[in-house]
């Protein structure tokens, strides 16, 4: 069985998908608890893989490789090293919370919870696939439940939100298969295979597509078809929309785990494959970063909407990544991936508490509440928490990735950093305001009764609260389990930089 | 030519032949039929039909041969299109039965016509002559046209037939004129040997590009390509809803057939399969022709496919659309680029069926050819919906369905060879990009929005269910499976050369 640990992890919710397709509508727990049951399966079977999971090695474990389609040499090829396997964890552990946080659907539940679970494989088989083409694949497919989660399950304007999702994404998607042909008839022979690709990654800076360097052309490519995805300044403004009008759950996993992809498809993809081209776009990378940072928190002072407040935290969070990342040193490629994981646990539970007072409220206007902290004295206690940990209070794992985000590009983007850090106070200021608006000062007399939180969303809530602070303590454990791919990663990049001579 | 030459020839014919010998005996049995009977005329044709299927399956593959004084060609490339348009021709026969327009009415004919036009597409696919090529581009024109208005009484179906004839007689006698330069030049109607007297240099550049404008209006027409388009909504919004089904697929992929026969070997030393890329001849920048048609189809496809309210409408613009994908792998012009096409001609009858009988199953439940009216489809007959989204996702070209595939090896074709092609391929997939919203559209209409009612209120007669799913479930499987069929399109990119 471990032979095929990854498959069954990926493959697990289709599995799932077509047992709840078949189970009648009106057994609602049933429905319920299968998803719960083979999430919670996955989850176990992911713990399972970090268990065997042998972090002093840098290359790729627990392959899985067979032929698919000979003639043009496309591999059914699975693995994972320490870049992929926080996030093959990150998936698992926010698939199984976010279905409890999918409780109260309300209509088409059966629908709802196939399609989620269509969504986790195809999430899973992003972070767990190593052949370009297969990773395309479960790139894509993860956009159809996506699109019918936001439509069919979202807010008043959710069938304009889910088709300007669709459409920027699909469009990234287009530019990606772009470059993975281009990457594919430049390689010899031609293969889809990423490490392969990665070993004759010199190949791609001597040829020319469209009068210039491969390298670079596919670079941008692929750079506009992840920015998109992460989202990078200007390609965001899907973001705001979607995550608004999404349900709860699935803004957790847009938001924990697909904004992910982006950042994870430059690590995977872009800088191993063309070194060079990363190099040399590693400033313009930082400078976006930085907008990023800037402008996502400006952008979050400015709403009034608790929700789109957290979501364009999102993108300010981001761009602390791809500074991080930019800086190729060890710190900050740390650094970056840390931030990856925590940002995918810190804002699953932002949007989880934001949720939950919709979910009594029904509104999410931060002015509209007051003083409620003493009649739901611990939701307000675990929103704290949160919004300290999305504010990188020290003694949370936000800071710990952050800090080191800093540290590893500050010899190398000096001013770039220094305006970075700027935006930990801006972030300070808008989940605080928050706080003081919503939970401190009068009580409003509409919110008398409000109802306190209960233990199901505490369910949801707990682990992911206990692994921030946790990291936040004792960050170790997260990155043993990925420094020696990633160091490796920055070497052979610095190394073909040299060799180039940039 | 002896008899004995005669006698060899015909037996390579014996699709045709059956085909031949079972349209009169459809004939004869459709005048012993009633109105309310004739419908047996169908159930003998699709039987027909299968038999012929069979025979071309029995043709041997490797065979490459020319028949009758090289007037037609028995080849790989003919035999997988035959396969495809009687696919098609069964397929859309099946759905005709279920189709409310045609009931209470005398259908005999209809069906005849159907086997008539087959035919003509199978003439079509091998034609190696002018004559032929022409004989079997009006045989397949003058079937469609009478098809296109055979719900005589409405006067949508009128207008559609009458547009059709009227554009159709005006680019066949482009196409003419043109072919009736060729052989003034060369001195010869057989493409090989024009192919030939082209090679040697006997005709000039400015005459031949004159010539290829005109050849291409003709052909250009049949595929609906932009800017010999303008007959296809209204005949498509007009005619039965199965002939316009029929129309998008089957004499458009023969159309598609014969622009990469004609192209392919009398214009080009595409007669050479050891050759990567074939050259065109005396500098003939017909790709760049093609290239642009290509480019005008896509966009003006699908740009106007956008604003359709008309779910045959907009089917009718995408199948424009979908030509000008199509032509991109002609441009190529090499092995994987054809292959591509067949392959994307293959994939989109599927699809291309899919959507067009759902859009007629839900015309008879239902009464409506509006997609705003396909409301809460989805929850009304699920399957149904699943289905229909299904169709729509590869329509877009979306994985995990069969239409990205395709599209897959189209780009891939196009990527291999150069720049230019490079921003081909660009083009081409950002008008995917494009189609998305008004392929979603009918999603939307299926899903979105208020749910009126979650119980399912509406089942389709089994067989109807039964032929989606067999429509539907090759574009999620087949390519999974180490995708048989890309191999038999590769397989089939060989031409008769003489």
């Amino acid at each position: 069985m471990e032979n095929h640990l990854l498959s069954i992890v990926t493959f697990l919710p289709v599995f799932g998908a077509l047992v709840i397709a078949f189970i009648p509508k009106e057994k609602l727990d049933l429905i319920r608890w299968g998803a719960a049951a083979i999430t919670g399966i996955q989850l176990i079977l992911a713990i399972w893989i970090l268990g065997i999971f042998d972090f002093s090695i840098p290359g790729v474990q627990l392959q899985e490789h067979y032929a698919w389609i000979p003639s043009f040499n496309i591999e059914y090829f699975l693995g994972i090293d320490g870049l992929s396997a926080p996030m093959v964890l990150l998936t698992a552990l926010l698939s199984f919370l976010a279905v409890f946080t999918s409780w109260n659907i309300d209509k088409a539940q059966k629908g709802y919870f196939a399609l989620f679970l269509l969504l986790d494989a195809g999430m899973m088989g992003v972070f767990t696939s190593l052949d370009f083409f297969l990773f395309y694949i479960f790139w894509e497919v993860m956009l159809l439940p996506m699109y019918f989660l936001i439509g069919i399950w979202g807010g008043p304007q959710r069938e304009y939100a889910a088709i300007k999702f669709f459409l920027y994404t699909l469009f990234g998607s287009v530019l990606l298969l772009l470059g993975m042909l281009a990457l594919y008839f430049i390689s010899e022979p031609h293969t889809f295979n990423m490490l392969i690709l990665a070993e004759q990654s010199s190949e791609f800076g001597k040829t020319l597509l469209l009068g210039m360097n491969a390298g670079k052309v596919i670079f941008i490519l692929l750079f506009v078809g992840f920015a998109i995805k992460v989202p990078i300044f200007p390609f965001h403004t899907w973001l705001p929309l979607a995550h608004v009008e999404a349900p709860t759950a699935i803004s957790v996993i847009l938001a924990g785990v697909l904004l992910k992809m982006g950042t994870y498809g430059f690590l995977r993809i872009s800088f191993p494959i063309l070194k060079d081209a990363a190099l040399w776009f590693a400033l313009p990378m930082a400078i976006l970063g930085l907008i990023n940072v800037i402008y996502g928190a400006m952008a979050a002072l400015a709403q009034r909407d608790l929700k789109k407040m957290v979501a364009y935290s999102s993108v300010s969070h981001m761009g602390f990544v791809l500074i991080g990342m930019a800086a190729l040193t060890p710190a900050g490629m740390n650094g970056a991936v840390f931030q990856m994981f925590n940002h995918g646990t810190i804002s699953a539970m932002l949007f989880m508490l934001v949720g939950v007072v919709y979910d009594r409220a029904h509104h999410r206007d931060i002015d509209g509440f007051g003083g409620i902290a003493k009649v739901v004295p611990i939701y307000a206690g675990v929103t704290a928490m949160a919004f300290f940990a999305g504010l990188g209070l020290p003694g949370f794992s936000g800071f710990i990735s952050e800090a080191l985000c800093f540290i590893g590009a500050f010899p190398v983007f000096t001013w770039i950093t220094i305006f970075a850090t700027l935006g930990i106070v801006l972030n300070a200021a808008y989940f605080l305001w928050a706080y003081q608006r919503i939970f401190l000062g009068e009580l409003n007399p509409k919110y008398e009764k409000l109802e306190e939180i209960n233990n199901r969303e505490l369910f949801a809530l707990i682990p992911l609260a206990v692994i921030t602070f946790f990291l936040g303590v004792y960050p170790t454990p997260m990155l043993n389990l990925m420094s020696s791919s990633l160091n490796h990663l920055v070497e052979v990049v610095r190394t073909a930089g040299m060799a180039a001579g940039l | 030519m002896n008899l004995n030459q005669v006698m060899t020839d015909l037996s390579y014919f014996l699709p045709e032949l059956i085909l031949t010998g079972i349209i009169l005996l459809v004939i004869i049995f459709d005048l012993f039929q009633k109105a309310e009977t004739s419908i047996r005329t169908g159930f003998l044709a699709v039987g027909g039909l299968a038999l012929v299927a069979i025979a071309l399956l029995g043709q041997d593959t490797s065979l490459s041969v020319g028949i009758f004084s090289n007037m037609l060609a028995v080849d790989g490339f003919g035999k997988f299109l035959k396969i495809l348009v009687t696919l098609g021709a069964i397929l859309v026969m099946w759905m005709s039965f279920n189709s409310n327009e045609l009931k209470n009415r005398r259908v005999g004919e209809y069906y005849i016509l159907i086997l008539v036009l087959t035919l003509g597409m199978y003439f079509l696919v091998s034609a190696t002559h002018l004559l032929s090529i022409y004989m079997a581009l009006e045989m397949v024109s003058i079937m469609s046209y009478l098809l296109s208005g055979y719900l005589k009484e409405q006067m949508r179906s009128n207008e559609s037939s009458v547009k059709y004839v009227v554009f159709g007689a005006f680019s066949s006698g482009i196409l003419l004129y043109g072919f009736s330069l060729l052989y003034g030049l060369t001195g010869s109607a057989n493409i090989f040997e024009i192919q030939a007297a082209l090679a040697s240099g006997a005709v000039s550049p400015v005459l031949m590009l004159l010539i290829l404008v005109m050849i291409l209006v003709g052909f250009g027409y049949k595929i609906a390509a932009v800017p010999f388009h303008f007959w296809t909504p209204d005949v498509y919004e007009g005619a039965p809803a199965p002939i316009t089904a029929f129309l998008s697929v089957s004499p458009k992929a023969a159309g598609f057939a014969i622009i990469i026969r004609f192209f392919n070997v009398a214009f080009s030393d595409g007669g050479n399969p050891n050759m990567e890329v074939w050259d065109s001849l005396q500098n003939l920048d017909w790709q760049v022709l093609v290239g642009a048609l290509s480019v005008l189809s896509m966009t003006v496809g699908n740009v106007i496919a956008l604003q359709q309210s008309n779910i045959k409408r907009m089917l009718a613009y995408s199948s424009i659309a979908h030509a000008g994908y199509m032509l991109l792998g002609i441009v190529v012009a090499n092995q994987t680029g054809i292959a591509a096409v067949l392959y994307y001609a293959s994939v989109y009858m599927f699809m291309n069926l899919g959507a067009f009988f759902v859009a007629i199953h839900v015309k008879n439940a239902f009464d409506t050819e509006t997609i705003e009216d396909y409301k809460s489809l989805g929850y009304k007959a699920p399957l149904l919906g699943v289905l229909m989204t299904i169709f729509m996702f590869s329509l877009t070209g979306l994985p995990p369905t069969g239409g990205f595939v395709a599209k897959f090896y189209l780009f891939r074709s196009l990527i291999e060879f150069g720049d230019l092609y490079f921003y081909l391929a660009l083009i081409g997939l950002i008008n995917g990009v494009i189609s998305l919203y008004y392929y979603m559209r009918v999603v939307k209409a299926m899903y979105f929005g208020k749910m009126e009612l979650q119980e399912q209120t509406h089942t389709a007669p089994l067989n109807v269910t039964i032929l989606l799913i067999v429509l539907a479930a090759p574009l999620l499987f087949a390519w999974m499976l180490g995708d048989p069929l890309s191999h038999l399109a590769q397989n089939a990119v060989s031409f008769f050369v003489n």
